[in-house]
């Protein structure tokens, strides 16, 4: 396996506990890829890359007893988006409260909001089955895939007429003409837009882009479909309870051991070579690296089909996304924010209305960070007080959008900080005082997430969620099924269905393919 | 007149409602076409825009009228005769002029050989791609989930055509008609000029830009109903207005009966039927069917009724995107117009100014925000350079579909469409040095003159937006796709 991220580790577990022999190489010297915890300041705890859980399938959290390997994940309630004209919106778990406070920027939209939910929620029903199931290939003529199209078909028709209609004309649907069907309110509208374009190269009116607004929908905590909430020690939590289920299968995980090289031989995978020049002999190679990496980067593309490697050139992986991970000396003050509210306690989104939120995507297209970028900020040593010393926070800030290549020459050292400065500078226009309290900031690009993690162009999915990379093209067709054109060698990370999150899926279809092919 | 009665009443005299009305007359109907305007036509029409000088007033090009459809209804003996036919699309730049379909011959193509050889691929894969995706364009859409023979067996026969494509293609289509034009172009292509010519024949007419995805989907749709050739433009004697001319004589012909200047106020509904139409002049006139040209949401809104209507299909009729994104340009113009990059050539093709794809998504932004683009994209076609009778000797006309131009626009269009036609004549100006001095007279329909003019909600000249979510069978609305309204007696025929 290579790549102790969340999905390699999930596909490890369940190959270990199936009996195979199974040896997980990490090239840095700590596992999680982007599911991690790290210190890098004195006594703080940063959740450095994917920061809240919800996606991550409840299947696999009881199959593999996570719980019981000590991972705890926390719901938090509510958030709150903020207006630079001083005005917010404060989302609650409690209906009637959160009826009231959407009836404060419209009547309307309040009683739509009750719609909308349950029309998401039914969204989130049809494809939620389809998560742990390998794509058929709708060009094959085998008994195998003819039968899951044919299942596909069912579920589908199941829906009815009306639902049907509603269905197709949801997966292609942008964000903006989603909610414009319901609401009326720019602030309730640029809350709810901001799921659809997290991690993301486009922007709430690209078609498209309701889809990864159910995405960010479809996941759960404790049976409360939508909700997310926080793990227990950061993100890291996750990877150590997977890492602590492995070793209880007997599965053995090596840190600092870059692989360098997918060996084969009369297209067979055979091992892999270490940067240290060792090899390693496997009569099987499953790939936790996005495709790009795998079949380019680790491999020679000689080794390959010309169409295949043509077509994972093709595959769109594009940074968007930035990041802070702040350690605070105190609890940020938010005005705007009732006191006592405990919306604070729950995502805070920096965003006025789906034009900013378009406009910073266009800053993204030219080659710019955005100048008003869209922000998810969390705080969640409010809840999780392992992560930073008494009385101190620390605060994880996701940016959208950044590019990857700036249209003015490579990153810099001093271009990083005035990306930061942008972001926190937004920050403190809704909280006074902030700037004062940071000890110390981390900002990364997906510049540097790519050199950090290895995803490619610092992409947080692996691959672009748009129509021609789901499903049965994700992400190469005729390739969908975790399967490589090398005899032995695997993919399971979430450039394969279906995609990026926390969520797992990925590497527990890849697990399910392999034992299928090995007839365990 | 109040005792007549007819077997079909056809709302609206375009080429779609001639066109039905002629197949209804033909197979022995008594048909009445009824048409608000003064002439037929509605926006394939031929109008005098300043005296002496005439001008095809909202389409201009005969691209996607499929031959069979011509043919079957002999328009050639009623009178249409082209004045152009496969006309080639040339890219322009203020300095760089590039011909689709590459000619062998032509020594003015300025495009690398990887480039030239990518594009001959490009266009035979996509030829292909049309014309599997045809039959769907054909077909009336099944009704999903319904137990009726007929929707099932056509919904396995899409499919089985679509297998016949083989797996490479099939793949290749799956994975494209979801994508965004700038994506695929980036595959293949170098030039930005070629790159920007074909993104602009992907968003025209649309409210999308080469990176919204979907573009490519609406690309395909233009080629397939153009049968798969991409040189079918054609331009008839005496503009689009001729087309329907000799539409309205095969539907006289076959025993329709036409009657202008007639404007329906609204649809009878007798016993959860329809039964005929009033007149804005309070005229009745019956009829066992109503068939309406006119766009969606004027049919179902405005002349049926929501009364008539459950809450549902009255939600998703307004949820209909119709707002159009394109304006309409004409010049009167005192010489023939020298464009730098065709060195002197007359143009007698359709001229393409968008310089690349980036520009044509700058130009998609200031739309995303309701103003007009400030540097716009232009398909330019000199009419008079092969019908030189639509304007006094000598004389010339220049037709533009200008894009971006919302329909609602920031601040309203009074007041801003002189600044806009300004925006545009010093684009031409910079693409044909001296144009300006030679315009005589200019007129510029938006968006908002266009629903105006031709009686389309929202100006849109296909009715409703093009994509994904709004095609096939979802268009124009879920429950009505299949031509038939949800009220017994009333159908569809509109774009």
């Amino acid at each position: 396996m290579v790549g102790a991220g969340h999905n390699g580790l999930v596909a490890a577990c369940f190959l270990a506990r199936a009996g195979l022999k199974v040896l997980v190489l990490e090239r840095n010297p700590y596992i999680g890829g982007a599911a991690v915890s790290r210190r890098l300041y004195d006594g703080f705890t940063y959740s450095n890359c994917s920061y809240v859980c919800s996606l991550l399938r409840t299947e696999i959290i009881r199959t593999l007893d996570l719980p019981g390997h000590g991972l705890q994940i926390i719901p938090y309630e509510g958030g709150c988006t903020l207006m630079r004209n001083g005005g917010h919106l404060a989302l609650y778990d409690n209906h009637d409260a959160l009826r009231r406070e959407i009836a404060r920027h419209s009547r309307r939209d309040a009683e739509a909001y009750d719609r909308f939910a349950r029309d998401m929620l039914r969204h989130c029903r049809f494809i939620k089955p389809l998560l742990l199931r390998a794509p058929p290939d709708p060009t094959s003529f085998k008994p195998r895939d003819l039968g899951e199209l044919l299942h596909l078909g069912r579920h589908f028709s199941n829906l009815g007429e009306e639902r049907m209609y509603e269905t197709l004309r949801f997966w292609t649907l942008s964000c903006a003409d989603l909610l414009d069907e319901y609401f009326e309110s720019e602030i309730v509208k640029a809350h709810l837009a901001g799921s659809s374009i997290i991690g993301t190269a486009l922007g709430p009116r690209s078609p498209g882009t309701a889809y990864v607004l159910l995405h960010h929908y479809m996941g759960s905590i404790d049976g409360t479909v939508g909700a997310w909430g926080f793990a227990r020690g950061g993100m890291g939590a996750i990877t150590q309870a997977l890492a602590a289920a492995l070793a209880a299968s007997g599965g053995e995980i090596r840190c600092d051991a870059p692989v360098e090289r997918i060996l084969t031989r009369n297209g067979r995978a055979t091992g892999v070579a270490l940067a240290s020049g060792a090899e390693i002999p496997a009569k099987l190679v499953v790939s936790n690296m996005d495709v790009r990496r795998t079949f380019l980067k680790a491999m020679d593309p000689a080794e390959l089909p010309p169409e295949f490697v043509q077509r994972v050139r093709q595959f769109k992986i594009r940074g968007s996304s930035g990041k802070l991970n702040i350690a605070l000396d105190g609890l940020p003050r938010f005005p705007a924010i009732p006191a006592g509210s405990p919306c604070v306690r729950g995502d805070l989104h920096v965003t006025d209305s789906i034009d900013m939120l378009e406009r910073a995507y266009d800053d993204w297209k030219e080659g710019r960070w955005s100048q008003r970028p869209y922000l998810d900020m969390l705080i969640p040593t409010q809840i999780d007080p392992t992560m930073a010393p008494a009385g101190k926070h620390y605060m994880s800030v996701f940016v959208q959008y950044c590019p990857y290549a700036l249209a003015d020459g490579p990153w810099t050292d001093d271009k990083r900080a005035s990306f930061g400065r942008t972001v926190i500078d937004s920050i403190a226009e809704h909280s006074p005082g902030f700037r004062d309290l940071i000890l110390h900031a981390e900002i990364r690009t997906p510049y540097d997430i790519e050199r950090e993690v290895g995803l490619t162009e610092g992409n947080i999915f692996q691959g672009e969620l748009t129509f021609d990379q789901l499903l049965f093209n994700r992400p190469v067709p005729g390739y969908a099924q975790y399967r490589s054109p090398i005899k032995g060698l695997y993919m399971c990370g979430s450039s394969t269905h279906p995609g990026g999150g926390v969520m797992g899926a990925p590497g527990a279809n890849a697990a399910t393919a392999i034992l299928g092919d090995l007839r365990r | 007149m109040s005792a007549s009665r007819y077997d079909c009443i056809v709302v609206g005299a375009g080429h779609n409602g001639l066109t039905c009305a002629a197949y209804l007359a033909r197979a022995g109907r008594r048909v009445l076409v009824l048409e608000a305007a003064e002439r037929p036509g509605g926006a394939a029409a031929t109008r005098e825009f300043a005296p002496g000088y005439r001008v095809s007033s909202c389409a201009h090009l005969l691209h996607l009228m499929p031959a069979w459809l011509l043919e079957e209804l002999g328009l050639a003996r009623h009178g249409l005769r082209m004045a152009a036919e496969r006309m080639p699309t040339i890219a322009l730049s203020p300095t760089g002029a590039l011909r689709i379909p590459l000619d062998p011959d032509s020594a003015a193509q300025n495009l690398g050989d990887t480039d030239a050889h990518a594009l001959h691929e490009y266009e035979a894969r996509m030829r292909r791609l049309a014309r599997a995706l045809r039959p769907l364009l054909e077909a009336v859409p099944p009704r999903l989930g319904s137990r009726a023979w007929r929707d099932r067996l056509t919904l396995l026969g899409l499919a089985a055509k679509l297998r016949l494509l083989g797996r490479a293609d099939l793949r290749e289509l799956l994975r494209i008609a979801g994508m965004c034009v700038q994506d695929l172009l980036d595959e293949h292509f170098e030039s930005p000029l070629l790159k920007g010519a074909l993104a602009f024949d992907a968003v025209l007419g649309t409210n999308l830009g080469p990176r919204s995805p979907g573009s490519v989907f609406t690309l395909l749709y233009r080629l397939a109903a153009a049968g798969g050739a991409p040189a079918s433009l054609a331009q008839p004697v005496g503009g689009l207005g001729a087309l329907t001319e000799a539409l309205a004589r095969a539907a006289n012909g076959a025993g329709a009966e036409l009657r202008l200047g007639a404007p329906v106020a609204r649809v009878i509904v007798s016993e959860d039927s329809a039964a005929g139409v009033v007149l804005e002049s309070g005229e009745r006139l019956e009829a066992d069917c109503v068939v309406s040209s006119a766009d969606p949401t004027t049919t179902f809104l405005r002349l049926l009724g929501a009364e008539h209507l459950d809450a549902g299909f009255v939600r998703r009729v307004t949820h209909l995107r119709t707002e159009g994104m394109t304006a309409k340009l004409h010049l009167a113009l005192g010489r023939m117009p020298q464009f730098t990059a065709l060195a002197g050539a007359v143009p007698t093709g359709r001229l393409v100014l968008a310089p690349s794809p980036g520009a044509v998504e700058r130009a998609f932004n200031d739309a995303k925000y309701g103003k007009f683009s400030a540097a716009p994209l232009l398909e330019i076609i000199v009419p008079t350079a092969v019908d030189p009778g639509l304007a006094p000797a000598g004389q010339h006309v220049l037709s533009a579909v200008v894009q971006y131009a919302p329909y609602r626009v920031a601040g309203g269009w009074e007041g801003q469409r002189e600044q806009f036609l300004d925006t545009i004549l010093q684009t031409l100006e910079a693409h044909a040095p001296g144009l300006r001095e030679s315009v005589r007279a200019a007129e510029l329909l938006t968006p908002e003159d266009i629903e105006a003019e031709f009686r389309i909600s929202g100006g849109n000249w296909h009715h409703a937006e093009l994509a994904l979510d709004q095609f096939f069978m979802v268009r124009p609305v879920p429950g009505a796709a299949q031509y038939r309204a949800p009220l017994k007696g009333l159908f569809l025929c509109g774009a």
